[in-house]
């Protein structure tokens, strides 16, 4: 399905899942403004991912969020909720089924910790025993031990606890869909960061429809299973993949958005296992004979030789200096290796223990130790060539297709 | 005897440490949220009690050393006839006491009733408009002198201890209902925000959140009206409304400073105690957790 109104560089990704919540030419006009807060907006939002809203300060990303569960009530538009219109329905009744977590969190100060967990299953008529049973559960999940927690009061929580439990009350009346507006932003950037990744082993396990807002495009690349890259009056800039959108910005908004080192950013997507190791490194072993060695080193064109161990460890990088001084043993010749990655380790690790080795490559090696192969900084450039390469070939697929769409007379998809 | 707060987040950082995620970079800080944790000392129920209230204990302390003082100064004090008329316990000062007590107390009711649900009102966003204009009105009702009340209230109502409650809860209107505008207004839109987006209806929200939060600042206003009040309740026997303020007249006209003394004393020991009882009430209905 594709859609007039969105721009034709803003891309959809492809193989489209179900969408949880559809918006379907949403717009907010604020009486007694002529300009749009949100126009016009297409978004859909598939279901078990989380989809990041990021943009500038003043964008509507957080209107957009408020617009899905009417806490802004739209002028103009659809939104579908599981295949439900829930334009017009009861907006009280539609929140119960929508998680909300704010940055400010919002906690009931004069309400015990498990009192502030119950607000959804006690609206949804919960009996007290499963209510019990849900807010234990609830805190475990986010790890806080229930029993230290359970009559507690929001004061006595550090700025983490508090939005740990704020996560916690969010998912009460275990909502299929939770909307979460900039969460962790007035967080520490340590506790911000493990809170993180918490949330994201909890996302593993619970599969939600998460819609997050926020204005820090490295948080948006951690959190996001699709990133939407939103302009002025919340319009879609760039709809994809953190991995695409960091190898192919569409246009100079998104580039400039995602700023330098987007290039860098995206070595984090991509693992060492999955490359094409270099195979032109000449390797001895540590017991090779020295004409053996020189002879492999001349047929090379590298100025590098591997050294390992009878254990297949690497050990040693020698160059012809070190293979032209019989004194020194092989194991004890040259540089030490220090460089060495796991298979299962990101491009950005392998980059950063390149640049801190003294031989400029690294030792790729399996848990045991033993080499694996090289990895040199040409293999690196292939790789950011190929992600470029492939990102932009997709986007010029996609642009046939569109092309081809509008020709048919199907463009506007309905 | 104490429990300090344990580290909370020892299970968090150690499940971050077994997620398989090259992302996480925050492991080398596993203590990290124990520096802002707040240390909560739980002190055993009674002790915590006299420690926190101690204030509450000093009221009642002048009260009865000052009943006490004024008891045996009455009783070692000569008597003329016309003083032991005015001091009989039974005939003036007991009742007198009682419609002094019982003004305030419809007075301030009436205020509550009044004042309370106005102040709920101007404060939706559909009436904020008219908040303005009804608090200038009832600022300018304060401004009037009680007296000047009593005697406009008295020319319209004519005499009685009821003319006194009208006036008296109007001129208490305004510290009741601006406080509870202000109680109300100070709740943190983020918490009004949250419950709301759990779908929570507006008078849930209003129920539930906006007024257990605005009952301090709400109760602080009654307690400022129950002391104007119970201190204007001294003038209501110009109009015929008996109270304490009639032995201080009978002294006056008297010009027996043991009667006068006496309703002084006795208007002031009342007002005292009416405020330590609204200071509890204060301490008892004020949500925990604040």
């Amino acid at each position: 399905m594709t859609d007039l109104a969105t721009p034709p560089n803003a891309g959809t990704p492809d193989a489209e899942p179900k969408a949880m919540i559809q918006l379907q030419g949403v717009g907010k006009t604020y009486p007694g403004s002529t300009v749009p807060a949100v126009a016009d907006l297409d978004l859909h939002i598939p279901v078990g991912e989380i989809l990041v809203l990021v943009g500038p300060s003043g964008c509507g990303k957080s209107t957009t969020l408020r617009l899905i569960n009417r806490m802004i009530e739209p002028t103009s538009g659809r939104i579908i909720f599981d295949g439900e219109d829930v334009t017009t329905v009861n907006p009280d009744m539609l929140r119960r089924r929508i998680g909300y977590v704010i940055q400010q969190i919002g906690l009931f100060p004069h309400q015990t910790i498990a009192q502030n967990i119950a607000t959804v299953p006690k609206l949804l008529g919960w009996d007290k025993k499963r209510i019990a049973a849900r807010v234990d559960e609830l805190l475990e999940m986010t790890g806080l031990d229930p029993n230290q927690f359970r009559d507690r009061y929001p004061k006595e929580l550090s700025g983490g606890q508090a939005q740990r439990v704020g996560v916690a009350r969010a998912l009460g009346g275990d909502p299929e869909v939770l909307l979460m507006d900039e969460p962790f932003g007035a967080i520490d950037p340590i506790t911000r960061d493990r809170l993180q990744n918490e949330f994201l082993r909890l996302q593993g396990d619970l599969k939600k429809t998460i819609v997050f807002v926020t204005h820090d495009i490295d948080e948006a690349i951690k959190m996001g299973d699709r990133i939407a890259i939103l302009g002025e009056q919340s319009v879609i800039r760039q709809f994809d993949t953190p991995e695409r959108i960091l190898a192919y910005p569409v246009d100079d908004f998104v580039a400039d958005f995602i700023g330098a080192g987007s290039t860098l950013k995206g070595l984090n997507f991509e693992r060492v296992r999955d490359l094409q190791l270099a195979d032109d490194w000449p390797i001895i072993s540590v017991d090779t004979s020295r004409e053996d060695a020189q002879r492999l080193y001349d047929a090379s064109p590298e100025k590098w030789m591997l050294v390992l161990d009878s254990e297949q460890r690497p050990i040693r990088w020698v160059n012809d200096h070190h293979l032209a001084d019989p004194g020194t043993p092989l194991d004890r010749a040259g540089a030490v290796v220090n460089a060495k990655v796991m298979p299962n380790a990101t491009l950005h690790d392998a980059l950063e223990e390149m640049l801190l080795s003294n031989a400029g490559q690294a030792v790729v090696v399996d848990e045991k130790g033993r080499c694996q192969g090289i990895l040199d900084i040409e293999r690196l450039a292939d790789v950011l060539k190929r992600l470029r390469s492939q990102a932009k070939k997709h986007y010029e697929a996609l642009a046939v297709q569109e092309a081809a769409d509008l020709a048919n007379g199907s463009g506007a998809g309905h | 005897m104490s429990t300090p707060v344990q580290d909370t987040d020892a299970l968090g950082s150690e499940a971050a440490m077994n997620l398989d995620d090259v992302r996480a970079v925050n492991d080398a800080y596993p203590d990290h949220e124990l520096s802002d944790e707040l240390s909560t000392y739980r002190l055993p129920p009674g002790f915590r009690l006299i420690k926190t209230n101690i204030g509450l204990f000093i009221t009642p302390l002048i009260v009865l050393i000052g009943g006490a003082a004024l008891y045996f100064y009455v009783q070692s004090a000569d008597k003329i006839f016309q003083d032991e008329r005015a001091l009989d316990w039974n005939r003036n000062l007991k009742p007198q006491l009682e419609q002094h007590l019982s003004i305030t107390m419809w007075a301030t009711l009436f205020t509550i009733v009044m004042a309370v649900p106005l102040g709920v009102l101007l404060t939706r966003p559909r009436y904020k408009r008219a908040g303005a204009p009804i608090l200038a009105v009832a600022t300018s009702g304060q401004a009037i002198p009680a007296f000047g009340l009593l005697v406009l209230a008295f020319a319209w109502l004519g005499r009685g201890p009821w003319t006194t409650i009208w006036a008296l809860s109007l001129f208490t209107l305004l510290p009741v209902l601006r406080n509870t505008m202000v109680g109300l207004e100070q709740v943190d839109r983020s918490v009004i925000e949250a419950g709301r987006g759990m779908g929570l209806t507006k008078r849930q929200a209003l129920r539930h959140i906006e007024l257990p939060l605005a009952v301090p600042v709400i109760l602080a206003g009654v307690r400022t009206a129950l002391v104007i009040t119970v201190g204007m309740a001294a003038l209501a026997f110009l109009i015929g409304g008996g109270g304490l303020g009639e032995t201080i007249s009978a002294g006056l006209k008297l010009s027996r400073d043991l009667v006068l003394i006496t309703g002084a004393v006795m208007t002031a020991l009342v007002a005292l105690t009416v405020d330590w009882i609204a200071a509890l009430i204060e301490k008892t209905l004020r949500p925990s957790g604040l």
